[in-house]
């Protein structure tokens, strides 16, 4: 009993010591908006979901059977490293102002190193109705999805620990300073350049990347000759299904507000994502013969990836316009076009991602209109033709950045650690190989 | 005794099976196989990448009977697993020098 009591006086004292200190702070709460803070809290699981389990159940159905736990150990791992290295560096890097105002342009600061100055009652410019630790994670998860994307193109051939540095390279290099040109306060947005919730920042940027990495890489061994069809559809439709109901976090969260602009995100998401998944089986159906379901997924993916820039812009007639012009163009670059230029761009993330988010944000300059989002008026409806070239501006922007740095990261790490599994360990399968692990024991 | 491997197109397992039963085969045994012949491989694309498929899912039907049912057999199989195309398969007929039954010990004839 003495003890008991003993226990109650010092957990009197500790909390007496914890009100002390955050009274003060609380006098001084901003007003945060709790709808807001309720919808973001909630986007951000959502965002996070799209990479686990999401992209890796539809990247791990896709791959053969010898190599599934190391792709899913890509989409895990790349969530993991990511978020620390966000913590430790990336969020102060793609969005909290540098203090030179010219180099604020190219990157942001390092004041927010390790976020040691992110408080309970913090806010960021970028966001004023909700917590900073709620903006802070939310960018998270879309810094964490972005490189885990490229993984599409490298898999079944690289090395786990090369693909760890490759992560967290490339997301310091390359995701960061793009983020923080568009978004984060740098020289595209001050152009004008629209992207809603990542068309070129997330799609674009992890497309390029994963075309560069496709071709220093090479082919996988065997490609041509033999089957390298999934291993298991059936995961990579969960898989999909799960980025599809995700995604509302990632384009109905850009709103970073729960508001009109979301839900007419959210509605074009949805109308887009359909309206591409039948435009590609339509294409398979009529050239192919046979409506696949891959096709039917990767479809849907790549109407997701194009109304990526556009949602919250524009209407949804023109969601439509855009999710069946994605279909059609991103069919023919991961179906066609791969067979024709010979790359190996394993499960597609060029030919989807890449050429899905270029398209999506020159769409979103011609279709924007400004009586849905009065911060975008486009081409074809408010005659502002001038967007298409802002548009055209943010496309090759990220893709020659993103290609250069990209290929300079991935050629440090060829000539120090190796990029490529051996031969033989890549025939025997890296399951085995470089996890000890196989699928079905 | 004689035995009989018949290596055929998957869907005519069944009707060589009823052949065979009706002429009062009471035994067989099956293997899924894989293999090519004068129908070779073909090649197949598949999300714009290309592969060859070497060798052809096939069935393998094995059955021991006395020789002067051999000849039946072998007919009932030929016309009962016959399309007509290529890749129909081939039928093996082999000597057998001893079969004995493990539960019983019965051998050779009394086996069968």
């Amino acid at each position: 009993m003495t003890t008991w009591k003993r226990a109650c006086r010092w957990l009197a004292v500790a909390a007496g010591l914890v009100m002390s200190t955050i009274t003060p702070a609380l006098a001084a709460t901003p007003k945060f908006d709790s709808g807001d803070t309720a919808w973001m809290l909630t986007s951000s699981a959502l965002v996070l979901m799209m990479t686990i389990p999401g992209l890796a159940l539809f990247y791990g159905g896709m791959v053969r059977k010898k190599n599934v736990l190391a792709t899913l150990a890509q989409s895990f791992g790349a969530t993991c490293i990511i978020t620390v290295l966000w913590m430790v560096i990336g969020y102060s890097l793609a969005f909290t102002p540098n203090a030179h105002a010219g180099l604020n342009q190219l990157i942001g600061g390092v004041n927010e190193l390790l976020l040691g100055k992110l408080a309970l009652n913090s806010v960021s410019p970028l966001a004023p109705t909700i917590p900073e630790s709620v903006y802070m994670f939310f960018q998270m998860t879309f810094a964490i999805i972005t490189p885990a994307l490229i993984a599409g193109a490298l898999a079944d051939r690289m090395k786990f620990s090369a693909f760890m540095w490759f992560m967290s390279l490339w997301l310091i290099f390359v995701y960061c300073p793009i983020a923080h040109w568009v978004w984060g306060g740098g020289w595209l947005g001050s152009m004008g350049a629209l992207d809603y919730a990542g068309g070129t920042v997330v799609h674009l940027n992890a497309g390029t990347a994963a075309l560069v990495t496709c071709l220093v890489l090479g082919r996988r061994v065997g490609y041509g000759t033999e089957n390298m069809a999934p291993h298991n559809l059936v995961l990579s439709v969960i898989g999909a299904s799960l980025l599809w109901v995700g995604w509302f976090g990632f384009n109905a969260g850009s709103a970073v507000a729960a508001n009109a602009n979301a839900g007419m995100a959210a509605a074009a998401t949805q109308i887009a994502t359909a309206a591409a998944a039948m435009a590609w089986t339509a294409c398979e159906w009529v050239v192919l013969k046979k409506p696949s379901v891959l096709g039917m997924i990767s479809g849907a993916v790549a109407g997701l990836v194009a109304i990526t820039p556009a949602s919250g812009f524009v209407d949804a007639q023109g969601a439509l316009i855009i999710g069946a012009l994605a279909g059609f163009v991103c069919y023919l670059s991961a179906v066609h076009m791969k067979k024709w230029l010979g790359y190996d761009d394993a499960l597609d993330a060029w030919g989807v991602h890449g050429v899905g988010g270029a398209l999506g944000a020159m769409l979103t300059g011609a279709l924007a209109k400004h009586a849905i989002n009065a911060s975008g008026s486009g081409w074809l409806f408010d005659g502002n033709a001038h967007q298409m070239l802002v548009q055209f501006y943010d496309v090759a922007a990220t893709f020659i950045y993103c290609a250069i740095v990209t290929f300079i990261i991935l050629k440090l790490i060829d000539v120090t650690i190796g990029l490529r599994v051996s031969r033989e360990v890549e025939i025997e399968g890296l399951d085995i190989n470089l996890h000890g692990e196989i699928v079905h024991g | 005794m004689k035995l009989i491997t018949a290596i055929i197109k998957p869907f005519k397992l069944d009707a060589v099976r009823e052949k065979l039963t009706a002429l009062g085969i009471e035994g067989m045994t099956v293997t899924e196989v894989k293999g090519f012949g004068r129908q070779k491989g073909h090649r197949e694309i598949y999300r714009g990448a290309e592969y060859a498929v070497n060798f052809l899912p096939k069935v393998k039907i094995e059955v021991a009977v006395t020789a002067d049912l051999a000849q039946s057999v072998v007919e009932a199989m030929t016309l009962a697993a016959r399309t007509g195309q290529i890749g129909d398969g081939k039928i093996f007929v082999t000597g057998i020098e001893h079969t004995v039954r493990i539960r019983t010990g019965e051998t050779d004839r009394d086996a069968l």
